[in-house]
């Protein structure tokens, strides 16, 4: 089946199985920052952006994205590069695995909240699972990257 | 200084952070055959017949393997050094399966959909066998989990596989009984710490090809490559030398890639076809058909004079090891090493323990190694004789604790070269607020706060048995080349042996490549496990810095006309002490490499250390209890860290948070639970619950710095020790929240609620 759909500002055509993950198609066309970690829908690390608010790009068939906006961090290099910047500089991507579907959730936190609380942003991410930071330095990252305390 | 001490950005930071195509599955060539594994539904079968007909001839299936086609010599999965100790007793594929998840068939096709639809159309019979489930019954059980003749071990373990007893540990110092008859106070309990699953994001794969001379490439998300082709040379029957094993960026590890899972299979799958064989094990398989922490039973007496000074230790482990015995004797061994020697007024210590084989999963290496579990026992029962004396917790430690230059009764007369662990007990209390909060206070109608504490201690690397190596190089154009074996898994040591490079050679790090975690350029190193990759393969970076400094100091006065005494480091050049004369690194390395030099310096050192000087954690955790319900929130946790000198600040907090994290998991989550006919009903993360950011209430850490005298810079190992007083901590504050003392792991609401009963 042929889906038509804008990822990264960039119109394609793509031919898809019916049954077949976003996920899945979007690695297959050389999106290779997208990860999964699970096949339950609990780890947040294929996260991507479907008209601009992240989702499960695991989650969905590819066929459901036919006339969508998919961004994912390849799309975004600026704005994951400037996060990207103060969360390295905290340690706080070890193994990296979870990072870019974290960093998706972050960015569109960013646009969704206003000056969120401490609360707030973990409420926000509790789907981005992460192994190996015990999530403190993230959540340093984050108050750096937002300006809040 | 100039790069050590300082929070310096990871090199690969950046790539992995913002998702750049680094990873296994990420370098694997389009083409490669899809691997997949048929796995055994029962705990404990035979297989009788296996009909491949229906599945061989769907189109796109490549080939199907079983037991049939696999070389006839058992080999061990474990990672570790040769020869392992851990016993050879597995084959590619067996006719008897052992646990629910084992390997029955390897199929391999064009993708996945042909590869699991042929799974579907393989028919295999089985002579379905009963099995050893319960850990505690193994010893003696009617059923033999490895009867076969040919298993065999290195070293002697204690193996007695007619009594599934894959190894038996016995020390003993002193006479342990007749101490504890003097004694004012003894304790007693039994401890049960649960299989705890690693959970690295990054499941288990690896994929592998021929290269232009025929030699099998594999590259795997492993952290012992080095181990990882030993392993596949026994059990492909190849010799190591036609096998390159290269380690790309790796998302987690946790020790559960210490151990192989996968890597043989993608490459029996190259060698039999001649193409590129990709494995990735899904979330199920890396949960139910890899490795876990060991869950073990431990018996721990304690006795203690009045003034409370510990004089007598006694521990009787059991272990479960599942089917295989990766690991098993080295974690057991573990226990005691990096428990006894934590309260050194001892007068006798007795340690006794069987690992057992059980056809369920295998148990392996998870960051803690024995310690965990050993630390969750023995803690708890500190913190309870502690309470029979009416000593403080934290005064009771202090009084017992090692120091510097003390001996233990079990460590052969090796003494302590470093430790702030008073300090950071005393640090720890300050923070969480001890002294107002211990034992509890009442917050609301239902609720309790209360706070507990544990200490604990590891090893850094293995005293006499692992080694690194590590070159050094000055290139053509005047910048270096760091080579080590050591396997950067997100844990930054790539970063950090740079940084005790540019240390030495008084260069920035921008200058130095490195290139690491590949069997056929980087010298050997076992791998980054046994908190060993900072301590040992650190020290060997040293040594290898240095020497390249001195090759450079001589060759640069030899070209400058001077005596060697009269040349000093500046920058990135060599200059006469006096400052009239100088050489640039980029002038050297032409002069030395280039036209007429024949001389290109390398530093190159190997490393291996006598003793393994332990790291020291307290960790004090706050709970907050509902009567009501007997659910635990963890408010707050205190974790203060002796790891000699920090050589990264940053990397170093974040790999106390993370271990922190786990160990929290441990203590109230992390649930594994089997069925009656020894199914893994914890498979998914729906199940198996990790913690996620809204479960880990706050951790915060702080470092008291030591100075290890063996260590690179004064440096001891950080990344194991931080995972252990997690469960200990917890549970002491439960208990002193709401008085129910829960000894298996993890501490769940019910487990509470129904101890509130009581
Ligand atoms: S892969 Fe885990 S939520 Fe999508
Ligand atoms: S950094 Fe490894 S899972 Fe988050």
């Amino acid at each position: 089946m042929q889906i038509e759909l804008t990822i990264n500002e960039k119109a394609v055509k793509w031919e898809v199985a019916f049954d077949e993950l976003l996920a899945d198609t979007l690695r297959s066309h050389g999106f290779l920052s997208i990860k999964t970690a699970c096949d339950t829908s609990c780890c947040g690390l294929c996260t991507v952006w479907i008209d601009g608010k992240s989702r499960l790009s695991c989650s969905i068939l590819s066929l459901q994205a036919h006339g969508k906006k998919i961004t994912t961090i390849e799309g975004l290099p600026k704005e994951a590069e400037e996060f990207a910047q103060i969360l390295s500089a905290e340690g706080a991507e070890q193994c990296g695995f979870c990072s870019p579907g974290f960093i998706m959730s972050v960015l569109a936190m960013k646009n969704e909240l206003v000056n969120p609380s401490e609360e707030e942003i973990i409420h926000y991410l509790t789907g981005n699972l992460c192994r190996c930071t015990g999530y403190m330095g993230q959540l340093r990252a984050i108050k750096t990257f937002l300006g809040v305390a | 200084m100039k790069s050590v001490g300082h929070s310096i950005r990871k090199i690969d930071g950046m790539a992995i952070a913002t998702g750049k195509p680094v990873y296994t599955e990420d370098l694997a060539m389009d083409n490669a055959l899809v691997v997949k594994i048929l796995r055994s539904p029962h705990a404990y079968a035979k297989i009788r017949s296996i009909d491949l007909s229906k599945a061989e001839s769907l189109e796109g299936v490549e080939c199907i393997l079983t037991y049939k086609d696999v070389p006839n010599v058992r080999f061990t999965l474990a990672g570790q050094s040769y020869p392992e100790p851990s016993p050879y007793d597995r084959l590619i594929l067996d006719q008897i399966v052992r646990y629910v998840g084992d390997e029955v068939a390897i199929i391999a096709a064009v993708d996945e959909k042909t590869a699991q639809l042929a799974m579907k159309r393989i028919k295999v019979e089985y002579e379905v066998m009963e099995p050893v489930l319960d850990f505690e019954q193994a010893i003696g059980h009617s059923s033999i989990v490895h009867p076969e003749e040919d298993l065999s071990c290195n070293f002697e373990i204690g193996l007695n596989k007619e009594k599934n007893i894959a190894s038996s540990y016995h020390e003993e110092v002193g006479d342990v009984e007749e101490e504890l008859k003097r004694c004012a106070v003894v304790v007693e309990d039994v401890y049960y710490p649960q299989a705890q699953a690693h959970t690295m994001m990054e499941t288990y794969r690896a994929f592998s090809y021929l290269d232009h001379t025929g030699r099998l490439i594999v590259v795997s998300s492993t952290q012992v490559p080095f181990h990882i082709r030993r392993q596949l040379a026994r059990a492909l029957q190849i010799p190591a030398s036609k096998i390159r094993v290269i380690k790309p960026r790796i998302g987690g590890g946790f020790g559960g890639k210490q151990t192989g899972a996968g890597d043989v299979f993608a490459a029996l799958v190259t060698l039999k076809t001649g193409k590129p064989a990709l494995i990735i094990y899904d979330r199920k398989e890396t949960f139910t058909c890899t490795t876990s922490r060991h869950a073990m039973r431990l018996r721990v007496k304690l006795g203690a004079d009045q003034d409370g000074i510990i004089r007598a230790i006694d521990m009787q482990v059991l272990s479960d090891t599942g089917a295989y015995g990766e690991h098993a004797p080295t974690v057991l061994g573990c226990v005691g090493h990096y428990t006894l020697p934590l309260y050194n007024k001892t007068r006798a210590v007795r340690f006794d323990g069987h690992a057992v084989y059980t056809n369920k999963m295998p148990a392996g290496a998870f960051r803690g190694y024995g310690a965990t579990q050993g630390t969750f026992a023995l803690e708890s029962i500190v913190n309870k004789l502690a309470e029979r004396l009416k000593l403080d917790p934290t005064e009771i430690r202090l009084k017992n604790i090692s120091k510097v230059g003390e001996t233990f009764l079990t460590g052969q007369g090796v003494m302590l070269g470093s430790t702030s662990l008073d300090q950071c007990i005393v640090r720890g209390k300050e923070l969480i607020g001890w002294d107002e909060k211990f034992p509890r206070r009442e917050v609301g109608p239902n609720k309790v706060r209360a706070v507990g504490m544990a200490i604990t201690m590891q090893g850094s690397g293995i005293a006499n048995i692992g080694t690194a190596s590590a070159e050094i190089r000055l290139n053509d154009d005047g910048n270096f080349t760091l080579l080590t074996g050591a396997t950067d898994m997100g844990t930054g040591c790539d970063t950090i042996l740079s940084q005790m490079a540019a240390e030495i050679l008084e260069i920035p790090m921008e200058i130095i490549i490195v290139n690491a975690g590949d069997t056929d350029t980087s010298p050997y190193d076992p791998g980054s496990y046994a908190s060993s990759t900072t301590y040992v393969a650190g020290t060997a970076v040293v040594k290898a810095a240095e020497e390249l400094k001195s090759k450079i100091l001589a060759q640069s006065a030899a070209f400058l006309g001077v005596s060697r005494e009269d040349v000093e480091l500046n920058g990135l050049a060599v200059r006469t002490l006096s400052g009239d004369q100088e050489i640039s690194f980029a002038k050297l390395a032409e002069l030395t490499i280039l036209g007429t030099g024949k001389l290109q310096l390398v530093g190159y050192a190997t490393h291996g250390s006598e003793v393994s000087p332990p790291p020291y954690v307290a960790g004090f955790a706050e709970v907050e209890v509902d009567r009501e319900t007997g659910k635990v929130d963890l408010i707050d946790y205190v974790a203060v860290i002796d790891c000699g000198t920090v050589i990264n600040p940053n990397l170093a907090r974040i790999q106390a948070e993370g271990g922190i994290a786990q160990g929290i998991g441990m203590a109230l989550y992390e649930q594994v639970r089997y069925d009656e006919l020894g199914k893994m009903a914890t498979n998914t993360f729906m199940q198996y619950k990790i913690p996620t950011r809204k479960d880990v209430g706050k951790v915060r850490i702080e470092f008291e710095v030591s100075y290890e005298p063996t260590g690179p810079f004064g440096a001891k190992s950080i990344g194991e020790v931080v995972a252990n007083t997690p469960p200990p901590a917890i549970s002491h504050a439960i208990y002193n929240a709401v008085g129910v003392r829960e000894n298996h792991l993890p501490i769940t609401p019910e487990k509470v609620f129904l101890g509130m009963q009581k």
